[in-house]
């Protein structure tokens, strides 16, 4: 059979292992996916603006809120219904995102990382802020309440209930943004963005318009996690500054680095690591997820800088020789195109 | 006019304090070009290890010197250990280790020290010679404090002659090597240092914000602001920046915007310094050759 058959398979093996999943396991457990699937997108949306375009931000908690409250407000005081928040959240943090874009033109490395921690910070405050009460509800948040499945039935024993409802909503707009992202990255506009992180002289003689491209990467890159935050608010069906602090921008930035730096499908395993980790951890002692996580975070990016991806990456190399000498074979004398790697030495 | 005094001269004692963390981050920056992340919980951390210290009884300025002996030697085994195997990786890298030890700090002073708040003792009475009309006891005596260790710092880096290796590692680490500098070492005492620093800045905050693990998030954030402000190679300009950050948020908390607004106030600083002058006030223009 063809290669690409094979791919199919896979993909088909995989949709029908993701639809019969839910109706396996426990109501609290297909909750918990359905978080896997919204810091999946999340982790994706930090991915585009850090793995693929080298701007640092420790912030995306902030856009993540933002979204959330996004949907929030326009389902309980808008009356609107919950699927039509999620482009509306895009939008706004599209919006935002672009408008951060400016000044971090100007601002690289630490001073954008400086940057968005502060907005990382600002956003909890700004929610509990007096004057913005009548849409935020304060220090309350927002309670929402969650969809029922427009229609019900029984497979394998597990009624079709609220969470499995929203399991498959979320799996679709889920593999919308990926397919969305990978069209994104794997074109003209991805060369350009990987471009800009390695040598973005280089990039701008090769008639790549610098300023716009970083901006509409952080508009784009905020859009995907608005959207994931506007997900997290139905799922959750709750909202509250108390939910969106520092810990969740550092949370998702340890899900890429984890996943893999400039990987695609690495968000989902950051995700699952985000996810299920610290339920784990939890047991020993409330401190020690963050523990685990720092310890993490150096140990990873000594040994296994390019995450889980990476990893699975370089192993499928060395079990397909006949892959790693065609890609030697291609241009003999130039270095051979591995996976993108942010962590190599540079010189500057 | 009376209030607007006070508002101002509570200032200048809170600017202090941000004055020092923005002095620790500067040490750092100055010889390595990396923000380190991570100054703020181990300051935090430090105060914790004061705090058991004079619950078990010992005398508050034994605890302080000590404090100030162990956060040093710990910065210098950070760097010896954690950082010295990426000095010279990108960016990214740096910032993930730097969130790695935030991570780890505060997890670890939540892990050890529990929880929950925790009154820290000042080691000025209220009703001393040092009350005076626009300041508390407390407030002059941090001032009086962090002026210390500034003055023996600059007497540090004036007049010794490990100081002065410092500064050429600093400056010109090529050179200073072919001198005989061990540069990276200098690199580990810098790292004693500003770790040093941040826990007399953490033990000076503690008594008036309380101690818990995240008692630093925000006053980093200030550190920060101050640092840019002052421009971020500039010693002098870090510790004149906290004095004015600290003043600006005194005054557009009790006139302007209230206190709800505080860390929205350092974002609109660090944001519009880098935007407007990413120098600072005193900091060296960088012209790069393309």
């Amino acid at each position: 059979m063809s290669r690409t058959r094979w791919v199919w398979i896979g993909w088909a093996l995989l949709l029908v292992a993701a639809v019969v999943l839910p109706f396996l396991v426990k109501n609290y457990r297909v909750f918990q996916f359905n978080l896997v699937l919204v810091y999946a997108v999340a982790i994706l949306g930090l991915n585009i603006l850090t793995g693929f375009n080298g701007q640092i931000s420790l912030g995306h908690g902030a856009f993540y809120a933002i979204g959330a409250y996004g949907a929030a407000v326009l389902m309980d005081r808008v009356g609107m219904p919950y699927w039509a928040t999620l482009p509306l959240a895009g939008v706004l943090c599209f919006v935002l995102g672009f408008l951060m874009g400016f000044p971090a033109l100007r601002l690289a490395g630490h001073y954008l990382a400086v940057a968005t921690l502060g907005l990382a910070l600002a956003v909890p405050q700004l929610l509990k802020y007096k004057h913005l009460e009548a849409y935020t509800g304060g220090v309350q948040g927002i309670v929402l309440v969650k969809p029922d499945p427009p229609f019900t039935f029984r497979f394998l024993g597990q009624p079709f209930n609220a969470d499995r409802w929203l399991y498959f909503f979320t799996l679709a707009v889920t593999i919308v943004m990926f397919v969305l992202a990978w069209n994104l990255l794997r074109g003209r506009v991805g060369r350009a963005l990987i471009a800009i992180r390695d040598h973005p002289i280089a990039a701008a003689v090769m008639g790549i318009n610098l300023p716009l491209f970083k901006s509409l990467t952080f508009g784009v890159s905020a859009a995907f996690t608005g959207v994931a935050g506007a997900l997290g608010a139905i799922v959750i069906a709750f909202v509250s500054p108390d939910s969106f602090l520092i810990t969740l921008s550092i949370f998702l930035l340890v899900g890429m680095v984890v996943g893999g730096l400039a990987s695609i499908p690495g968000a989902f395993f950051g995700a699952i690591f985000i996810q299920f980790v610290p339920n784990i951890a939890d047991e020993l002692s409330k401190s020690a997820p963050a523990a685990i996580y720092g310890v993490l975070l150096i140990v990873l990016m000594y040994l296994m800088p390019t995450g889980v991806m990476g990893m699975v990456r370089k192993l499928w190399a060395r079990w397909q020789p006949g892959a790693a000498r065609l890609r030697v074979n291609v241009n003999p004398g130039a270095p051979v195109p591995v996976s993108p790697d942010l962590t190599k030495e540079s010189t500057t | 006019m009376e209030a607007l005094l006070h508002q101002i001269f509570s200032g200048l004692a809170n600017g202090c304090i941000y004055g020092s963390i923005a002095l620790a981050l500067v040490m750092i920056y100055q010889a390595t070009h990396h923000l380190n992340f991570a100054q703020g919980e181990m300051a935090t951390f430090s105060t914790f290890i004061a705090w058991a210290l004079i619950q078990r009884g010992m005398p508050y300025w034994v605890a302080f010197a000590l404090t100030f002996g162990i956060s040093f030697a710990a910065g210098l085994l950070i760097q010896r250990v954690i950082l010295r195997p990426v000095e010279k990786a990108p960016v990214l890298t740096n910032v993930n280790v730097f969130i790695g030890l935030l991570l780890i700090f505060n997890a670890c002073s939540g892990w050890i020290f529990d929880h929950t708040v925790k009154a820290f003792p000042s080691p000025f009475p209220q009703e001393s010679i040092l009350k005076t009309a626009y300041f508390s006891a407390h407030e002059m005596g941090s001032f009086l404090v962090m002026l210390a260790v500034l003055l023996s710092l600059y007497a540090f880096f004036r007049f010794t002659p490990v100081g002065l290796a410092m500064r050429a590692a600093a400056q010109n680490p090529e050179s200073a090597r072919l001198v005989g500098i061990r540069v990276s070492w200098m690199l580990a005492v810098g790292w004693g240092f500003a770790a040093a620093i941040g826990s007399v800045a953490g033990m000076m905050v503690a008594p008036s914000v309380f101690l818990d693990p995240n008692m630093m998030a925000g006053i980093l954030l200030y550190g920060f602001a101050s640092a840019l402000l002052g421009g971020v190679d500039n010693p002098w300009g870090a510790v004149i920046g906290g004095m004015i950050v600290g003043v600006l948020e005194n005054l557009l908390g009790a006139y302007v915007i209230g206190t709800e607004l505080k860390l929205t106030v350092a974002l609109v600083l660090i944001v519009g310094t880098l935007t407007l002058m990413p120098a600072g006030l005193f900091g060296k223009r960088v012209v790069t050759r393309v």
